[in-house]
């Protein structure tokens, strides 16, 4: 087939993939969502993490008004989704990591990892949640 | 296998034409995101469990500070700081790139989103020094 001149001006849309919607969710897209917006929210958390080292610095009022916000109902459920999010992170992260090399790639070792993930981040969740509690 | 940007490549003949293809910074980003979540795997362990102590100590200043302050916590501290926030950076970078489809909006939200993260970063450094100076 000879070439065909090459078209001038803007090309064409690319064909679109299928809608979001239409997927049944499946245990690897959860995840995959999830670790993402786990990311997010971690990100957010860094709020958390700055208030509490500038307080810390600050000193005296400062220090009191961030213990008294983590102490609400707010800032405790905060720190709940915070750690919890955390734990998440960090085992998907793990995932990922093998995932990279080339690890874990057919569809029956990357439901067993998956599971294993929400294992680990659930009883990883459970032990901050108590040592924070029984403080 | 031909590489893309090779004759016969896995790219079209009108995408070679318009050169558009590797600037050979593409993998930096995907690279800096694994070392720094690597880093973290330990540093955020090691944060999680200072935190828990402190909380554990009585949550006070005083506790803290002190913690802070002991043995090589100060240099953990600051490694994590900077870690946590670089991956973070790493992270939304993606998230904004994926999502905010605006070109103007784009570079704004990201340019923002870096400022405000290295702003925080740079409050954190400062106030683990004045803590443990």
């Amino acid at each position: 087939m000879p070439p065909t001149a090459p078209p001038t001006g803007p090309l064409p849309p690319p064909p679109l993939s299928p809608h979001l919607q239409i997927y049944r969710p499946q245990l690897t897209s959860i995840l995959s969502i999830a670790h993402r917006i786990t990311g997010v929210g971690l990100a957010l958390g860094l709020l958390m993490l700055t208030w509490f080292l500038v307080a810390l610095g600050t000193g005296g009022p400062a220090y009191s008004t961030f213990i008294w916000f983590c102490g609400t109902s707010i800032g405790v459920l905060m720190l709940m989704g915070w750690s919890a999010a955390l734990c998440f992170h960090l085992c998907a992260g793990v995932r990922h990591l093998f995932f990279d090399t080339g690890s874990f790639f057919d569809i029956h070792h990357a439901y067993i990892a998956g599971y294993a993930v929400l294992a680990g981040a659930g009883v990883l969740t459970l032990l901050v949640w108590i040592c924070g509690f029984t403080g | 296998m031909l590489l893309k940007w090779e004759p016969g490549g896995l790219k079209s003949e009108m995408a070679r034409a318009r050169g558009l293809g590797t600037a050979r910074e593409g993998v930096k980003h995907w690279l800096h995101q694994r070392i720094t979540a690597f880093a973290n795997l330990f540093l955020v362990a090691w944060l999680l469990f200072g935190l828990l102590h402190i909380i554990q100590m009585d949550g006070s200043a005083y506790a803290a500070a002190k913690w802070l302050g002991s043995g090589l916590n100060p240099v953990l501290i600051l490694l994590t700081i900077v870690s946590v926030f670089y991956h973070a950076s790493l992270g939304l970078q993606v998230v904004i790139e994926d999502y905010v489809h605006h070109e103007g909006r784009k570079i704004t939200t990201l340019i923002l989103m870096k400022l405000v993260l290295l702003a925080m970063a740079v409050a954190c450094i400062f106030s683990v020094l004045k803590v443990t100076l």
